[in-house]
């Protein structure tokens, strides 16, 4: 099979191949200076109309997915979940039927259950790509990752990445851990225990029980955002404890042996799961990883209509 | 009603240790004996059961009828229907319905729908707490009286250990048991099935095994402290089925019961988020399930039972964590054990009769569970080599959740009767897929 053919939907990194994954990263970098450019448009998707449907607000993901849509030239729908039928307690087939009616090319879908991309995906004929679902994964989070990584280090394999935080209730980390150890990164863990999942090990990671002890291994750090909720639900004591014992502070990082990258899904949480002055240090990437979200959107709406990655090169001269 | 012999079937009965080809005589709706010698009356019928299996009619005192409330999903004849369909002589409903069967009211109301659909014999479970609320006791006694065989609160645990025990020590005045549904709500809330690698891998919210086996320990506890009978549903971990070899080694009145999918399913059968193998208490480990099929072997597990709970059609099509719990189970209950019991190797036939038919009749005092002369006449006539295709569509169950759709199960029943009436008989042998030639149909009741 050719790497660049994904099949019809993006679930999830899990499911891809390293050739696969691979591709979409390559297919990101001709993308990445259509961004540069006074007229930020290529043609590659005129004509096709994407949905980008949301059950959860999630405003940097949906602008992202939008800015990579309107820059490949497609025509878009917003649908958010508030004040559209699907809060009105349609059922996800329902809604399916109806986007399905509608002959609409390719649905981005954020939804808080686990599986509802797939769940639709297995429902319509359109191109489905997972914006985020539930607990289980956002993948396009876990590409612009990878591909900021190997911006910064030149490549994937053999390097040391450690998650920090809510590993337990974080889409982002799934992604993270397929795609990097599918790529030959190690791949470690690090959070207090009630939100690690109970079985991460088997996943193939190293746990860290102590944030010390992943700054002394990573070449880099991915710090996940860990929310309010938690608190409430009794995962930690308090938030202010959270970053005494797990924060990811200047001070903490200059104990390690080497400069580590810094990375973070958005939003932040500042004083909690990071400090101000790493979020905005010298090797924070944040705002690279912003950057090239837009390019790997583009390449994976650009791989699943269709695109080769020579034609994306080509698409840049356009 | 005319006398009916049974020539040349193998009669298994391990309440009376029969398992021998040899004729049966059912008369007046009673076994009237068993026996090479056994002749014929003037004017009886003679049912060829010739490469047939005769055996105590099937008993499940876990069932989930949907009426009073939801008779989209079921409706006592329906679920009746779908037991003789199975084989089952006798279910018990459980009382999870809307409203709840928490008074002698309702009671009666679920025992008389029951005879009017005159299939199998119908149970009537009582609530153990008024409203199934669990705060206080609902009336056991009139309950008892108009015809409740057992109390449970299923579908939800009773959390209360003070109503648990004060549950225990009031049944015992009218010698039923208390079936307890085992999970310790807080450690399993919100959960969407078993926590383990493939949860986490999904990211679906886990169920511990923990809960189902705190819960466990906890009945167990207070059934030494109050000497009452309980009764635990539907047991899925190795470690629960640890602590009941161990009250049971310490004499306690302790039963327990395991449904088809625990000894069949494993949780990777959630992969792809299979809204058809979401029920409550969850698929587990392979480990797991290997344990309750050794139980179920060695007598810790006293019985089979299918904890039958159907579902509207579209209610599955939906998130894994939305959907509802539970898969019917009356029509392929027999097939199941006979494949992963019996043919496996793990138990004989008899011993399947045992649990699925004495022991749960013998340990809830209900009808059947036996063909001793002078015994009612509630029995399953099948064809343990012929096999048959699950198509959900033909079911007799009014809903179609069942994760064996499309499958090819060994075990066909061929007729059942209740009471000496044939209230199933398969009137179309060809269309199980049965690799046997059809067999004469027993003549009707005259
Ligand atoms: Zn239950």
């Amino acid at each position: 099979m050719n790497a660049a053919d994904l099949g019809k939907d993006l679930v999830g990194l899990e499911p891809l191949s390293a050739a696969q994954i691979t591709a979409i990263l390559d297919t990101a970098e001709p993308f990445k200076e259509v961004s540069e450019r006074p007229i930020k448009k290529v043609p590659a998707l005129r004509g096709k109309t994407i949905v980008n449907l949301f059950f959860e607000p999630s405003t940097r993901t949906r602008i992202s997915f939008e800015f990579a849509e309107k820059r490949l030239s497609a025509d878009t729908v917003n649908v958010q979940a508030a004040g559209s039928s699907v809060s009105k307690g349609e059922t996800l087939v329902d809604t399916a039927r109806n986007l399905e009616a509608m002959r609409i090319d390719m649905v981005v879908i954020r939804h808080g259950s686990s599986g509802a991309a797939q769940f639709l995906g297995q429902r319509i004929r359109s191109n489905v790509i997972n914006a985020g679902d539930g607990t289980h994964e956002h993948p396009t989070q876990g590409l612009l990752d990878l591909l900021t990584l190997r911006d910064r280090f030149g490549k994937i394999a053999g390097l040391k990445v450690c998650i920090v935080g809510d590993v337990l209730h974080s889409r982002v980390a799934r992604s993270n851990i397929w795609g990097l150890t599918k790529l030959g990164a190690e791949v470690a863990v690090c959070g207090p225990s009630t939100l690690l999942p109970s079985h991460v090990a088997d996943l193939g990671v190293t746990v860290f029980g102590r944030v010390e002890e992943a700054i002394q291994w990573a070449d880099a750090l991915n710090v996940l955002r860990l929310q309010l909720e938690r608190m409430t639900a009794g995962f930690i004591p308090s938030l202010r404890e959270y970053n005494r014992v797990f924060g990811v502070t200047s001070e903490r990082l200059s104990r390690a042996p080497k400069d580590l990258l810094i990375l973070h899904p958005g939003p932040m949480n500042r004083g909690v799961e990071i400090d101000s002055d790493v979020a905005d240090g010298p090797h924070s990437v944040i705002l690279p990883q912003v950057t090239n979200g837009v390019a790997v959107r583009m390449a994976v709406l650009y791989l699943l209509a269709g695109g080769s990655p020579d034609w994306a090169n080509a698409g840049g001269e356009a | 009603m005319k006398p009916i012999l049974f020539t040349n079937g193998r009669v298994v009965d391990p309440s009376q240790h029969l398992d021998e080809v040899t004729s049966l005589l059912v008369q007046d709706g009673r076994v009237a004996g068993i026996g090479l010698d056994v002749r014929a009356p003037d004017g009886a019928d003679v049912f060829d059961a010739t490469g047939l299996v005769i055996g105590p009619g099937l008993v499940d005192v876990h069932v989930h009828l949907r009426e009073p409330g939801q008779e989209d999903r079921e409706t006592i004849a329906t679920g009746a229907m779908s037991a003789v369909a199975g084989g089952f002589t006798a279910i018990c409903a459980m009382p999870n319905t809307d409203p709840v069967i928490d008074n002698q009211g309702a009671v009666g109301f679920v025992k008389a729908k029951g005879e009017a659909a005159g299939l199998a014999r119908v149970y009537p479970i009582g609530c153990v707490s008024v409203g199934q609320r669990g705060e206080r006791l609902a009336e056991f006694g009139e309950m008892a009286a108009a015809g409740a065989v057992a109390v449970s609160d299923d579908g939800q645990p009773v959390m209360s250990s003070h109503l648990m025990r004060t549950a225990l020590e009031y049944a015992r005045t009218f010698g039923i048991p208390v079936a307890d549904h085992c999970e310790d709500l807080p450690l399993a809330a919100g959960g969407a099935m078993h926590e383990g690698i493939v949860s986490t891998r999904l990211g679906l919210k886990g169920i511990p095994a923990a809960a189902e086996e705190i819960h466990v320990a906890r009945d167990i506890i207070l059934a030494g402290l109050t000497g009452g009978h309980v009764h635990l549903c539907h047991m899925s971990t190795r470690g629960s089925v640890e602590l009941i070899r161990r009250a049971k080694d310490q004499g306690l009145r302790v039963t327990a019961e395991a449904a088809p999918h625990h000894f069949t399913l494993t949780h990777e059968r959630c992969e792809g988020y299979d809204t058809s193998a979401k029920m409550n208490p969850p698929l587990r480990e392979a480990e797991d399930r290997d344990a309750i099929r050794a139980a179920l072997a060695d007598g810790t597990l006293d019985c089979i039972a299918t904890d039958h709970a159907p579902h509207h059609y579209d209610a599955k099509e939906r998130e894994f964590d939305d959907a509802p719990n539970g898969i019917i189970g009356l029509e392929t209950a027999l097939s199941l054990a006979l494949r992963e019991l019996v043919l496996s190797g793990r138990m004989t036939l008899p011993t399947l009769f045992e649990r699925m038919s004495c022991a749960p009749a013998r340990l809830w005092h209900l009808a059947g569970g036996t063909l001793r002369r002078g015994s009612v006449a509630d029995l399953v006539v099948f064809d343990p080599g012929a096999e048959w295709t699950v198509d959900p569509s033909r079911l007799r169950s009014k809903s179609r959740n069942t994760p064996w759709a499309g499958e090819t199960l060994p075990g066909v029943v061929h007729a059942t009767f209740v009471g000496g009436r044939p209230v199933f008989v398969r009137s179309e042998p060809g269309s199980r897929k049965a690799h046997r030639r059809p067999r004469p149909h027993p003549p009707a009741t005259g």
